[in-house]
């Protein structure tokens, strides 16, 4: 009776694919950044990547349980919002900061809303918006080899163009939060990623084309050196703050972007520009966070227009 | 006097303008920005709601159906702009605080909502009790969240420092506001906080068939007056 055939009904073909795998795919894709912050910032910042990973697993763990809800910790969703977080904060931030970070992306963003899949906005991207208003000095205060200076993007702000150098800004030897300096890093997590089709260009893809049109444009009109379409501009641009990490891990984020695929094109055309006017126009340096998490908002209206017709139904008129 | 009674704890418990009924809810995250500007908020709009309810409700019969909205604008105007005056007279600072609310009080919906409910159907003095009541509930309401604002997103309370301010330029340990609280966000996070934390007691209370009248903080002797749990048959009555 070795062979015994297992008579079921019907789904026969079950997909491998589950939240929890995907999250641990994120996870691992999220590595390389991480170890090159810890690298490049020393153990201040893998104490900090600890602290925030810790403290969302385990606010999510105490919340679920005096809800008698089911825990959700095993998902590792938790643990992507906690690296996320880390990732965002710069390194000289002071660990309780993130831990508040942790609590809020994970207790008011994710859980007060419902849980996984439930949140209207990227946990991590709305706690450190939160914290980056309530603690603007520390959040932007940017220490690189013992020096305070500004970040790249800052030069670029002030029009000081000439003092950026774009191969240092590729590895990630720059000042900035945790996660963001290496650009090189981040591309192997996002390779990684779609390989195993877990993300798609469509939105990043977009968002990063949408943002390069928009500063080569415009660029000219917020700084008198830069040319239209000049490249020097756009490479520091696309390789300094959080643009690259926001694009390949925080926009795609699957419960606050569009499912419908014209509609993951109008998001991303959406962050492109918004990222592009703050950057710009704005009154800060950075604008990738404010960019997805409004963006993230406006992903129920989206889906709304770019719902597809279903087979014989509504024809043309 | 049991009515007014009764009306005194409607408006402060049962049917609290703020976490009950969440009405004037532009003045409550605009102005809460401290515990000082909530009490200041909270009474000068209760002023003009036992004056409104007494006069509308003088007025009662004389004013015709059709006419209404307009005739109670213009006797809750006239209040407001009384107040307005009283209190750059007397209150510049406060005055200054609170800014363009102070004339707003005359579109707030709790003094239309107590004058169209209430005022306009009954007598005189349950009128004016009602509208101390709700006064008083507003105010209560706006001094809970700008005190909780004001000790998160400050460390102050009143304007005095109560949590030493760290510093670390001398290296001094010590609490870090969370400055978001005092900004536009924090407003509606207290808010929201608070809402939920009185609806959860006001459930557990229910449950246990107690009293629900002393869960009020900032309540005081009045909750020792206000007897019972009528607030499903007061809802029915309106």
């Amino acid at each position: 009776m070795e062979n015994q055939l297992n008579i079921s009904s019907s789904p026969h073909i079950r997909s491998k694919v589950t939240s929890s795998n995907i999250m641990l795919m994120v996870t691992i894709a999220l590595l390389p950044a991480s170890a090159f912050g810890v690298y490049n910032f020393g153990m201040d910042a893998l104490l900090m990547l600890i602290v925030t990973t810790a403290t969302a697993v385990l606010t999510e763990f105490i919340y679920e349980k005096l809800m008698h809800k089911k825990i959700t910790i095993g998902d590792f969703s938790a643990v992507v919002t906690g690296l996320l977080l880390g990732l965002n904060m710069p390194p000289t931030a002071p660990l309780w900061m993130g831990a508040l970070g942790s609590v809020f992306a994970i207790l008011i963003v994710k859980q007060l809303f419902g849980g996984l899949g439930q949140n209207f906005m990227n946990p991590a991207l709305g706690a450190r918006c939160f914290l980056l208003i309530s603690f603007a000095g520390q959040m932007t205060k940017f220490v690189y080899d013992g020096e305070t200076g500004p970040t790249p993007l800052a030069y670029l702000k002030e029009g000081a163009l000439s003092s950026v150098n774009s191969m240092d800004m590729l590895i990630g030897r720059i000042p900035g939060t945790i996660g963001e300096t290496s650009v090189i890093a981040i591309i192997i997590g996002a390779i990684f990623l779609i390989m195993l089709g877990i993300i798609d260009l469509r939105i990043p893809g977009t968002y990063i084309v949408t943002f390069v049109l928009f500063i080569g444009i415009f660029g000219q009109f917020s700084d008198a050196n830069v040319g239209f379409f000049d490249p020097q501009f756009i490479t520091a641009e696309l390789c300094g703050g959080g643009l690259m990490l926001g694009a390949w891990f925080m926009a795609t984020d699957y419960v606050t972007s569009p499912i419908t695929k014209s509609g993951q094109i109008v998001y991303g055309i959406v962050l492109g520009l918004l990222t592009g006017l703050f950057r710009l126009f704005g009154g800060s340096s950075e604008g990738v966070s404010y960019a997805i998490i409004i963006s993230n908002l406006l992903v129920p209206l989206i889906e709304k227009v770019t719902l597809p017709k279903p087979f014989g139904k509504g024809g043309e008129k | 006097m049991n009515s007014c009674g009764e009306r005194l704890k409607n408006g402060l418990i049962d049917e609290n303008p703020i976490f009950v009924l969440m009405l004037g809810m532009c003045p409550t995250l605009a102005v809460t920005t401290s515990a000082m500007n909530g009490i200041g908020m909270g009474l000068s709009t209760t002023a003009v709601l036992v004056m409104s309810n007494m006069l509308i409700s003088m007025l009662r019969k004389i004013i015709p159906d059709s006419v209404r909205m307009p005739a109670f604008i213009v006797v809750v105007a006239s209040f407001v702009t009384i107040v307005d005056f009283l209190m750059e007279g007397y209150t510049p600072s406060l005055y200054d605080s609170l800014g363009i609310y102070i004339p707003l009080i005359v579109v707030n919906c709790i003094i239309l909502g107590r004058a169209e409910s209430y005022a306009s159907k009954n007598p005189v003095l349950p009128s004016i009790f009602d509208g101390l009541g709700m006064g008083l509930g507003f105010t209560v309401g706006l001094l809970a969240i700008g005190a909780v604002r004001e000790i998160i997103g400050a460390g102050q309370i009143f304007g005095k420092q109560i949590l030493p301010l760290a510093d670390s330029t001398m290296g001094k340990a010590g609490y870090t506001p969370i400055t978001i609280f005092i900004l536009a966000p924090g407003a509606f996070l207290v808010l929201a906080g608070l809402a939920a934390i009185q609806n959860k007691v006001k459930i557990n209370m229910e449950k246990k068939g107690k009293d629900a009248s002393k869960i009020q903080s900032g309540c005081g002797s009045d909750c020792a007056t206000c007897a019972g749990c009528a607030s499903t048959a007061d809802k029915g009555k309106e």
